[in-house]
């Protein structure tokens, strides 16, 4: 009798914490999971335009970005309100198109050459001129296949 | 002894509680990384591009359904002004033909958009063109499809299918070198 209820006092009721890892486990390998690491910072701003006939981009490894918009506030003063065209993470001009999709293609399998999606990713209300010379430097470097970045319609009927 | 055998229990256990604090450490890095972006768009086939002027093949009138978009984001299909929700319906009038009558498409093979844009138009307007002219098509592509198969058109249905089907109604849309009145 005397042994059973010391043996009681002496272990204090705990909340065990040993599944507490395991649960944090789990949504880490969740976030691991779904993460694209960021590889550029937006310096300009994009707000894409809506629209319903969209194609889902299925490999990332495969698309490189090409953004327009005017520069963000940070970057007004050094480069003023006109729209400019990012490429990885610095302004850049449409001559500087043709290396930086042969740098994006140095990283794809030569065979998957071919499924390379430049995926533009463009402000709504840039006017189609910068838009056009981008087209144009892309035809000209042979890159043809081409997503327009949009958004699905919330309000969308149907 | 009873001091003993209580002792023995607890040192048994390895202390896991710091397992949690690491685990929390990569979880807020991961969930700071973090972009689940919607990379969804409007796949654009661009044409190869040739320093040669393109020769100018003489196409009958009542096959080409043009649209142009000037600086103002203002529409003009086949020559008279149009309102930006009535373009999917023409455009689909066009290309199918119903009535067949004789200033539209002969048949869908034949039919040709041409879209002409401006240096000085938005660029949300002419995405929401190019999209009224291609949601047009892939409405008569699913009408086709329905009228055929049964099913509607899907990018996963049988590629014999969807190659018929393509061929019946194949996406013709030719972009002019835009004018370049309106440029900011």
């Amino acid at each position: 009798m005397a042994k059973f209820s010391k043996k009681r006092g002496k272990s204090k009721p705990e909340v065990s914490t040993a599944s507490l890892p395991d649960i944090i486990f789990m949504l880490l390998f969740f976030f691991m999971v779904v993460t694209v690491l960021r590889d550029a910072e937006l310096m300009v701003k994009v707000s894409t335009p809506y629209a319903s006939e969209l194609t889902k981009l299925e490999e990332k490894s495969l698309v490189n970005y090409l953004y327009i918009g005017r520069p963000t506030q940070k970057y007004e003063s050094t480069y003023g309100t006109k729209p400019r065209l990012q490429l990885g993470d610095k302004f850049a001009t449409i001559s500087d198109i043709p290396l930086f999709l042969e740098k994006h293609k140095i990283k794809v399998p030569e065979a998957r050459h071919g499924q390379i999606t430049s995926s533009l990713r463009v402000d709504g209300e840039v006017t189609m001129g910068i838009v056009t010379d981008v087209k144009t430097q892309l035809r000209k470097s042979g890159q043809l296949k081409v997503n327009y970045s949009a958004k699905k319609d919330p309000n969308a009927k149907q | 002894m009873a001091k003993t055998s209580t002792r023995d229990r607890m040192s048994n256990e390895i202390n896991a509680g710091s397992m949690a604090d690491i685990a929390f450490l990569l979880l807020i890095f991961f969930l700071v990384t973090t972009t689940i972006v919607e990379d969804k768009g409007i796949t654009v086939k661009l044409p190869p591009w040739s320093e040669e002027e393109p020769d100018i093949t003489k196409l009958k009138k009542r096959n080409v359904f043009s649209v142009l978009v000037n600086a103002q984001d203002q529409l003009l299909v086949r020559g008279e002004p149009a309102r930006i929700e009535e373009l999917r319906g023409r455009a689909k009038e066009f290309i199918s033909n119903p009535s067949k009558l004789e200033n539209l498409a002969e048949k869908p093979t034949k039919a040709i958009i041409s879209l002409k844009n401006d240096r000085g138009t938005s660029y949300d307007a002419y995405l929401t063109v190019y999209n009224e002219l291609k949601a047009a098509y892939s409405e008569l592509w699913d009408e086709l499809s329905q009228r055929r198969y049964g099913v509607p058109y899907s990018e996963d249905m049988p590629f014999a299918y969807k190659k018929a089907i393509r061929e019946e109604i194949p996406f013709v849309l030719s972009e002019a070198e835009p004018t370049a009145f309106g440029e900011e």
